[in-house]
């Protein structure tokens, strides 16, 4: 196990302060902090070997591409794929999520065909559906949760049939803190229609607990950096590389070919054929080392830590009267990230009070509106958790709550 | 931090005009979908030459700077001519809530003024 108070160390965003305090950052489940090796990392490619990758045949521009694929292998490693082919490397989840909708399901889709989301999904795992569905025949089921938070493993057996070509699901909500049972998700839809696929969003899982993608055994998985000490800019989608073989680019020009001529283009093998033009080279090597630095903390440990968090939180936000938080009670089913009302007090001036005292957390509907309706708030004030999250932290924050509550009685 | 101010917790606790008007009226809705804060106008007119605005109700929902600016925006429109109230800015609101707003509250507290310039609007 680690201790907190040490990580913190590595984090230059804890040791500002702002009119004398310090600042109490909850927030990660929108972007995460970022530690001084990976803002270092980013930096040695634009100190010691900027260069493009995959063209140069001079010293620097050889580093910068070992180093460019040696982070696509640790990320691999990281989630257990099989091997780094499977990872492509995007601009955030959105986009890997994108590119599975365009380059994949554009061409498999017929007019009848359905797609099964769930009602907590993030809005970049329901919008694309939504948007590239309509018009073209293809309707978009709802998975409800129950008043716990969670999803009915029964329901699932009505919502799939042989009509439903693609299920597309959290790992983790960023608003309930749910964690889903993927692998029996997964499972199950392979059972009742062994022809759908299964996206995962993975962005709120792959920072916070274990992935294995093999163990899952789902066909796409969706993660951003940002949100795991990385720098922002940079996404990862995974695919199961039989299906990534025989899918489209999603964007054309540079980088992604082998042979261009006049009336024809023969384009590299995956992941390279979906990676076109440029890309952000710093933004991947230093989320190599963010993924580097979050190996050697050990991802039981990081859960782990999280767990004791969300136990101590629950037990702590008793005090004050009126707060409330949606998703499950229990800390083994859920994540460290708590989406609260008050009775007294709008989501808006919450914020707007903790800021007061530079403690930062979020206010609206956290990119999951469709969620927010079913849950009949408006709006809700979430406060997330990270590696670098303290007990104290969480003090600061129930301290703040009362005085919100004192202010707004 | 002047935010919460007594003044500002006074208005949104006790929100002056709030409820609905009985009678003719021109009425708006405006919704920030960012944070589900609503809010609807009720207005009744005294027409003619120059229309001036004789009463006005608001309701709806939202946080303590969005439910201030609307109870004190009414209170100052009550009698004002419809041409004024079309002139009125941010800097407006700033001078009735007594304090600067930071980017990220402008559109709460800018939310009933939008409102009732867009129930007025159509009389002008």
């Amino acid at each position: 196990m680690f201790d907190p108070k040490i990580i913190q160390k590595d984090f230059p965003h804890l040791k500002r302060t702002i009119n004398g305090k310090r600042i109490v950052y909850l927030d990660s489940t929108a972007t995460s902090l970022k530690p001084q090796q990976v803002i270092d990392k980013e930096n040695e490619y634009y100190t010691k070997y900027t260069a493009n990758v995959f063209r140069g045949i001079y010293t620097t521009s050889e580093e910068a591409t070992a180093e460019y694929e040696k982070a696509r292998e640790i990320t691999a490693k990281f989630i257990g794929a099989a091997s780094s082919d499977e990872i492509v490397f995007t601009r955030n989840t959105s986009e890997s999520i994108n590119l599975v909708a365009y380059s994949f399901m554009l061409d498999v889709w017929a007019s009848g065909d359905r797609v099964l989301t769930t009602i907590m999904e993030h809005h970049s795992n329901f919008v694309p559906w939504q948007q590239l569905g309509s018009g073209r025949g293809i309707d978009v089921d709802i998975w409800y949760t129950d008043k716990n938070g969670l999803l009915d493993m029964k329901a699932l057996e009505k919502l799939v049939t042989k009509k439903t070509k693609l299920v597309a699901v959290t790992a983790a909500s960023n608003v309930l803190g749910t964690i889903n049972p993927i692998k029996e998700i997964v499972r199950t839809v392979k059972h009742l229609n062994p022809k759908c696929l299964v996206l995962i969003d993975a962005a709120q899982a792959v920072p916070h607990m274990s992935v294995d993608v093999g163990d899952w055994g789902a066909d796409f998985v969706a993660f951003s950096s940002h949100k795991m000490l990385g720098p922002t800019g940079i996404g990862v989608l995974w695919g199961r590389r039989d299906l990534l073989e025989d899918m489209k680019p999603f964007n054309y020009g540079g980088d992604m070919i082998s042979e261009v001529h006049i009336d024809r283009t023969v384009f590299k093998k995956a992941p390279h054929k979906f990676e076109a033009g440029t890309p952000h080279i710093a933004g991947v090597i230093g989320f190599g080392a963010a993924v580097e630095y979050l190996t050697a903390l050990g991802m039981e440990h990081v859960r782990a830590h999280e767990q004791e968090l969300v136990t101590y939180a629950i037990e702590q936000f008793s005090q004050v009267e009126g707060l409330d938080f949606v998703g499950p009670k229990r800390a083994d089913l859920r994540g460290g990230v708590f989406a609260c009302f008050m009775k007294q007090a709008h989501p808006h001036d919450i914020a707007q009070l903790l800021n007061e005292d530079n403690i930062f957390i979020r206010a609206g509907n956290h990119c999951a509106m469709p969620l927010h309706d079913y849950l009949h708030v408006a709006s809700t004030a979430r406060a997330s958790f990270y590696i670098y999250t303290t007990k104290a932290d969480i003090d600061m924050l129930v301290e703040g709550l009362l005085k919100v509550q004192k202010i707004f009685s | 931090m002047d935010l919460y101010r007594e003044n500002i917790l006074d208005h949104y606790k006790h929100p002056r005009n709030f409820g609905h008007l009985e009678g003719a009226f021109v009425t708006s809705e405006e919704i920030n979908v960012s944070c589900g804060d609503r809010i609807a106008i009720e207005v009744r007119l005294r027409r003619g030459k120059t229309p001036v605005i004789e009463e006005i109700r608001f309701n709806g929902e939202g946080c303590a700077i969005n439910q201030a600016s609307a109870s004190m925006l009414t209170e100052k429109v009550t009698g004002m001519k419809v041409a004024d109230v079309l002139n009125l800015t941010l800097t407006d609101v700033e001078a009735l809530l007594g304090t600067r707003l930071t980017p990220s509250r402008v559109k709460c507290a800018l939310l009933p003024l939008e409102a009732i310039h867009k129930a007025v609007q159509s009389v002008r």
